[in-house]
């Protein structure tokens, strides 16, 4: 391990001069899931301090603790070398404490300048002064370089338009420390220039900033201080000075943690799945998502689709899976053109999806965890027109134990469980539905780090069985595990095809993801 | 892990000391009943014995199979503000057919099965423009169910002209008697209204516990997105659920034109949230996914048995809805201490 790790541990009692914000021994607790254990973070006063690390690692609950959006279950908030309570965003906003959000904020129905000023108009003498707000977003959108019309609606602007907006609602604020999660993530490396150097100016008039990206590289060219997070814990922190990108990666991921490597002594199979020139339109705008690609995935084959937000993988995998229509191209499944099928008679033929939001598109969560395991086949227990209940227990034990599901029992609600454990069943879910091909979008995503192994290994036992895998990640760490061929895809197009023994940066690479300097 | 495991037990240990609560807030519409009935009979000896017991579930079985149909539709996260009117134009409809239908130079007089089931294919029909509406072309369900509301009431005005078809009893000599057993036949003493209820109810309770299509109901009233994902026919199910909504509203409509022997276009007025009231008092979410027809049928009861109590003990009709009003704001609010617990732990 790199060294300056631990030297710079921060102490009890914050430095007036230097430190103007801190968290002390912060936790967050999501139910049964630990977000946070035992947080400590420093913003110092004037500097650009960068939070690091994977997905699901707390950054962004620290920060919306940090903001007021949500309460830490135990620790304490020092603004000041005060303990502060920040009971919410208004509060946190009147101690000059701004939030720019990941997940954009905005009412998308209403105008640039009234989100700019949503909850804090300009009262003028006749209700609210609209022209006074008018002339301060186009100041500055001036300031931005942009050229954003304050009247325009959000719903009509760009996604990276939208977020140039959120940062300008924030600039509004005149906070003197500036939160800025994933400010970058849907800008051009124009746009990145010119918040970059909004972020120097900032600094300059002394306002504090907090910054998180997943392009490590670019958060690097503007940090002066870096602080890594890993499963909820400060694994290390240290000035800009010491550190360089290999102290970040090693940090972030951990060395020790083992994710598998490839099954092998086994020969692939037949081609399972073919894609071929399919193109996907993206849902924002009329452009391609997904770009006149090929793909073939053998039989007993695990492929690994690496790729930045926005790459198109998500919209490869749903196309694929019946769930958006491609404009162009094929999925074929064994040689058979299963592009005209729906997504049950996908499922019945093996070709199956696990989605990456489980919340949202793969739990049902008013069911319990048995009915959600056994959702995706239940013809297979159907006898007439009664379901067999002798049947579905035993597949749903089956199940449990074959996917290692801990839970009280299947009929314990689906909201019990820890989030390792829920996307467990979201997978053993279509994993009895006996698939040839299971796609997996972010199968990591928001699960800790031994859930995570544990699900590599059931992909990795399934694969030694003929299984066909796909998985997707935006963690570099995650393709040099189980997968014996890593897709890097940007823009809709695959950028580069690595085998499992390449490296960390050539894959990140062809992301793109050092582009930005 | 180890934090999973204890919160678990934490959790079960919660359970365990607030079970009684938990029981009666679970059973709450079946307690509620056991008030009303307890309450009332003290009030008046005439309410507790089995012949008004009987006439009283008769007046229930009309909105109970509306309820039913309802039930169908909220467990998918829609709702169905047609059946009452669906339930007046059936009886016209069946009036209309009882009159004879002039087809060229003759009039037919379909015989009582033939028009059953013509109504209960006019149910139908409503429920699949309804189904059709929401599923395919993304029409909120409230707003496509209001606007049949008022379709199927003003086609079943404009069919009798704002009349009422009075002779259902038909004429031996036309072969098309028996309309009337339906409302006033009685098997071992208890009214055929009841016991087509009872059918309705234990064959739509066997679907939704039973049958693939309760699980994808269930499912896809919980989250259509992953009932989709995982391969459940979604639009399909919401189609069917509209439409056997519109058959149970049909069925209700010929007991109660059996049960007057007159078919009135006005029929069923308001019926409908009568019906939301008792799938809501039932335990059901409006948001989808949760709910029972057990509870169902005891919400009907409760609303049907309250306001047949208020009339025997003679408190004024006006009392009874301020009652009624009562209960169902009741009701949601132990729904939603329900739903938050559960969602809590």
């Amino acid at each position: 391990m790199m060294s300056p790790t631990y030297e710079e541990t921060p102490t009890e009692t914050p430095d007036v001069a230097e430190i103007v914000l801190a968290a002390r021994h912060v936790t967050k607790s999501f139910g049964p899931v630990m977000a946070l254990k035992g947080v400590n973070f420093d913003v110092h006063r004037g500097h650009v301090t960068t939070l690091f690390g994977e997905n699901g690692a707390g950054k962004s609950t620290l920060m919306k603790i940090l903001s007021g959006v949500q309460k830490p279950t135990t620790g304490k908030i020092i603004l000041d070398s005060q303990p502060v309570e920040l009971g919410s965003t208004t509060e946190a906003q009147e101690l000059g404490i701004c939030i720019i959000h990941q997940e954009l904020s905005l009412a998308p129905n209403l105008t640039v300048r009234d989100n700019i000023f949503m909850g804090r108009e300009i009262r003028g003498r006749f209700g609210v002064d609209f022209a006074e707000e008018e002339r301060q977003v186009r100041k500055l959108m001036e300031e931005l370089e942009e050229d954003i019309d304050p009247l325009a609606k959000v719903e009509d602007l760009r996604l990276g338009q939208q977020q140039i907006v959120e940062i300008a609602r924030a600039l509004s604020v005149d906070a003197r420390i500036l939160i800025m999660d994933e400010p970058t993530s849907a800008l051009s490396a124009a746009e990145v220039e010119v918040l970059f150097k909004v972020i120097h100016d900032l600094k300059a008039k002394g306002v504090s900033i907090v910054y998180i990206s997943h392009h490590l590289e670019e958060a690097l060219t503007i940090t002066d201080h870096a602080v890594v997070l890993r499963d909820g814990t400060m694994t290390a922190y240290a000035p800009r000075a010491e550190i360089d990108l290999e102290w970040i990666v090693c940090n972030m991921v951990g060395e020790n943690f083992d994710l598998g490597s490839p099954p092998t002594g086994y020969d692939f199979g037949a081609p399972a799945l073919s894609i071929k020139g399919l193109s996907v339109p993206s849902h924002t705008d009329g452009e391609l998502a997904v770009d006149a690609m090929d793909l073939d995935v053998k039989a007993g084959e695990i492929v690994c689709i690496y790729g930045l937000m926005g790459a198109g993988r998500t919209e490869l995998l749903e196309c694929a899976a019946g769930r958006i229509k491609p404009v162009a191209g094929s999925v074929e499944l064994h040689g058979h053109n299963v592009s005209k099928l729906t997504i049950s008679d996908r499922i019945q033929s093996g070709l199956v999806l696990v989605p990456e939001d489980r919340q949202r598109d793969g739990l049902v969560q008013t069911m319990t965890v048995g009915r959600n395991l056994s959702l995706a086949s239940i013809q297979n227990f159907t006898r007439g027109l009664f379901t067999s209940r002798r049947q579905e227990a035993e597949i749903v034990e089956d199940s449990i134990r074959d996917v290692t599901v801990k839970t009280d029992g299947p009929s314990a609600m689906i909201g019990s469980l820890s989030g390792g454990n829920q996307q467990k069943v979201v997978i053993g879910k279509m994993l009895v539905t006996d698939p040839s091909v299971i796609m997996l979008d972010e199968p990591s995503r928001g699960i800790d780090i031994g859930a995570k192994a544990e699900v590599f290994r059931i992909l990795a036992e399934r694969a030694r069985e003929g299984l066909a895998v796909i998985y997707t990640t935006s963690e570099v760490s995650e393709c040099l595990s189980i997968a014996h061929r890593i897709i890097v895809m940007r823009r809709g197009k695959i950028s580069a095809e690595f085998s499992h023994d390449t490296t960390k940066e050539a894959i990140m690479a062809a992301s793109g993801e050092s582009l930005v300097h | 892990m180890s934090a999973t495991s204890t919160n678990g037990t934490a959790a079960a240990k919660k359970s365990g000391s607030f079970s009684l609560i938990k029981v009666l807030l679970e059973g709450r519409a079946f307690f509620a009943l056991i008030a009303i009935i307890i309450a009332f009979s003290s009030m008046s000896p005439n309410y507790a014995s089995v012949g008004n017991f009987l006439i009283m579930a008769n007046h229930v079985a009309i909105f109970g199979l509306l309820a039913i149909g309802m039930l169908l539709v909220i467990l998918n996260g829609g709702i169905d503000l047609s059946v009452g009117s669906v339930l007046g134009l059936s009886g016209v409809f069946a009036g209309w057919l009882m009159q004879g239908v002039e087809v060229g130079s003759v009039i037919v007089y379909p015989p009582v099965w033939a028009v059953v089931v013509l109504t209960l294919c006019v149910g139908a029909t409503v429920g699949l423009v309804n189904g059709i509406l929401v599923a395919f072309f993304n029409v909120p369900a409230f707003v496509a169910t209001l606007g049949s509301l008022y379709v199927a009431r003003g086609v079943g005005l404009l069919m009798t002209n704002g009349l009422t078809y009075n002779n259902l009893s038909g004429d031996p000599s036309l072969g098309n008697t028996g309309f009337d057993w339906l409302g006033f036949n009685r098997l071992a003493s208890v009214p055929i209204g009841v016991i087509i209820f009872t059918v309705i109810a234990v064959a739509t309770a066997l679907l939704l516990t039973r049958s693939a299509f309760g699980r994808w109901l269930y499912a896809s009233g919980g989250n259509e997105r992953a009932a989709q994902l995982s391969g459940v026919p979604v639009k399909r199910v919401q189609v069917i659920v509209y439409m056997l909504s519109g058959v149970c509203a049909s069925v209700a409509g010929l007991v109660l034109s059996s049960q007057l022997t007159s078919a009135g276009p006005t029929a069923g007025t308001t019926y409908e949230l009568t019906a939301i009231a008792a799938v809501v008092i039932g335990g059901a979410a409006l948001t989808g996914g949760r709910g029972t027809v057990l509870g169902t049928v005891l919400g009907a009861f409760v609303i049907g048995f309250l306001s047949d109590g208020l009339v025997i003990i003679g408190v004024s009709a006006y009392w009874q809805t301020v009652f009624t009003g009562a209960v169902i704001v009741l009701a949601v609010l132990l729904n939603s201490i329900q739903y938050s617990g559960t969602r809590r732990s």
